[in-house]
């Protein structure tokens, strides 16, 4: 049986399931008069993050690229780039790209413009003739294999690995099968898991993608060492601590049972989208919801499922997440932050086959235009791109 | 009803608990895929969610949790005894290792 959804068409053949104006500020300096003109206007979000000047030319590229990506999303119908006019990022590579794309497309400069309040103005009325513009886009039928989905757990407790992301690994799997692209990261977390991930590269343990693989754990570790430190104490989590999680081992171990059982298929760059990539794919991006979940969202993700034990509740402005809840307890407590109780696998009630049909069946609602219980609550403010260098 | 501990894998050593209040001698039932059980008594207060020895362990030995080493044992751990940071210790991203 063939599985569809309801998406909007882009002009580079990819279909989303949302319709937003997205609207980019080029700097963090951007951010207020940005937030000020999606107040205004009603189908428009914002990316707030913090970077974008003062960062080695590396990490000026590295914002460049992913604010770029994030305008290209199959979610994003249209963009507006609020740029100030001095940073450091290429805000004009950010609009001729997305305008080459096809996508509908406005800049404005806040110092050009004469500052605040004249760029809000203009802004505002750019944001109102995008939105309006693509207002009128009917959904289409689209076929599964069309689907990017991205995966994450956050959060954790001993649940996770033994219900939610067991539940996750279902969904991948039967994706996979569909011809749909799956992408999941968190390097943190691969960590006294990698051998199991490297042994499912395509091409064994010794090829090109399982040494990629070791590559990318080993290079994170040597970050966090480079800095005099150990990631005790910073990984797991207090909370994770709390939860039962012991150590980053059996934290790893849990949280790779979410990428299912297929073959890993690549390593992607943090700043790297899909494009016809098929099958399962690892992005190298930490664990911290706001950085993985915009590098998610800049892979063109369509959609996220993030598994939970403790209770995380947040999502991503042009990005649904679907959160599926290990923990009984906390399901009970948070329902209106969780969409999925895989809590009553812990409890005996079902089985992960068939919280795992729920969840599939709720991704196809989600992509249809279905609100997740974060996005209905808007709770996705906080957003941030991962950067490697020093604020200079 | 018994109060259930999860073991995951064969090779395992430590089985989680999924049940509240269990506290020094409590009887749980550790159960594995297999459908195997066997009651054992607790030590020490676990909360919900946390790890029991299923067997005696020796200072040193990898604690195992689904059939793969999660740590190191940092001093003798009895069949039965509540498993966690006090007496387990992770062996990866130390830097001293």
């Amino acid at each position: 049986m063939g599985y569809t959804f309801q998406g909007y068409q882009r002009p580079d053949g990819k279909f989303g399931a949302r319709n937003l104006v997205a609207v980019i500020p080029s700097v963090i300096c951007a951010n207020d008069v940005a937030q000020a003109i999606c107040r205004q206007v009603q189908g428009t979000i914002c990316y707030t993050h913090h970077q974008g000047c003062c960062q080695l030319p590396s990490d000026l590229k590295r914002v460049t690229e992913v604010l770029l990506d994030l305008g290209l999303s199959p979610n994003v119908g249209a963009a507006l780039i609020v740029s100030l006019g001095c940073e450091g990022t290429d805000h004009q590579r950010i609009y001729e790209e997305i305008r080459a794309s096809g996508k509908p497309v406005e800049i404005i400069h806040i110092q050009e413009l004469g500052g605040t309040s004249r760029a809000i103005q203009a802004g505002i009325d750019a944001a109102q003739a995008l939105a309006i513009q693509i207002s009128g886009q009917q959904r289409v039928t689209a076929d599964i294999s069309h689907l990017t989905m991205a995966i994450k757990c956050g959060g954790s407790d001993t649940t996770s690995g033994m219900a939610s992301n067991c539940v996750i690994g279902y969904v991948a799997d039967k994706l996979v099968d569909l011809g749909a692209t799956v992408v999941f990261g968190e390097t943190t977390e691969f960590l006294g898991g990698e051998h199991i991930l490297a042994r499912r590269a395509v091409g064994g343990e010794d090829g090109p993608v399982g040494r990629k693989i070791y590559e990318i754990v080993d290079r994170m570790e040597k970050r966090a060492k480079a800095v005099g430190e150990d990631m005790r104490g910073g990984q797991p989590t207090p909370g994770n601590i709390a939860g039962g999680l012991s150590s980053i081992e059996e934290k790893s171990l849990g949280a790779i049972v979410k990428s299912g059982h297929r073959p890993i298929q690549g390593v992607l760059e943090y700043t790297e989208r899909v494009t016809d990539q098929k099958g399962l794919w690892i992005k190298d991006a930490p664990g911290r919801e706001p950085e993985i979940l915009t590098g998610m969202a800049a892979t063109g993700a369509q959609v996220m499922m993030f598994s939970t034990g403790r209770g995380a509740p947040q999502g991503f402005s042009s990005m649904p997440v679907i959160k599926i809840c290990g923990n009984p307890i906390t399901y009970e407590r948070m329902q209106h932050d969780m969409d999925l109780n895989a809590g009553r696998i812990i409890t005996g009630e079902k089985s992960i086959e068939e919280v795992g049909e729920e969840a599939f069946a709720m991704l196809l609602e989600v992509l249809s235009g279905r609100m997740t219980k974060n996005e209905a609550l808007s709770y996705f403010g906080s957003i941030d791109i991962f950067c490697l260098g020093p604020v200079i | 009803m018994n109060k259930i501990a999860l073991k995951v894998d064969d090779r395992d050593n430590v089985a989680t608990i999924f049940a509240e209040g269990v506290a020094d001698g409590t009887q749980v039932e550790i159960r594995d895929k297999k459908g195997q059980r066997e009651v054992v008594t607790v030590k020490g207060a676990v909360p919900y969610g946390h790890k029991i020895a299923v067997r005696d362990i020796q200072p040193g030995e990898h604690i195992m949790k689904y059939g793969e080493s999660i740590g190191g044992a940092s001093c003798p751990i009895v069949k039965g005894e509540y498993v966690h940071i006090h007496n387990m210790k992770a062996l990866r991203g130390r830097g001293d290792l």
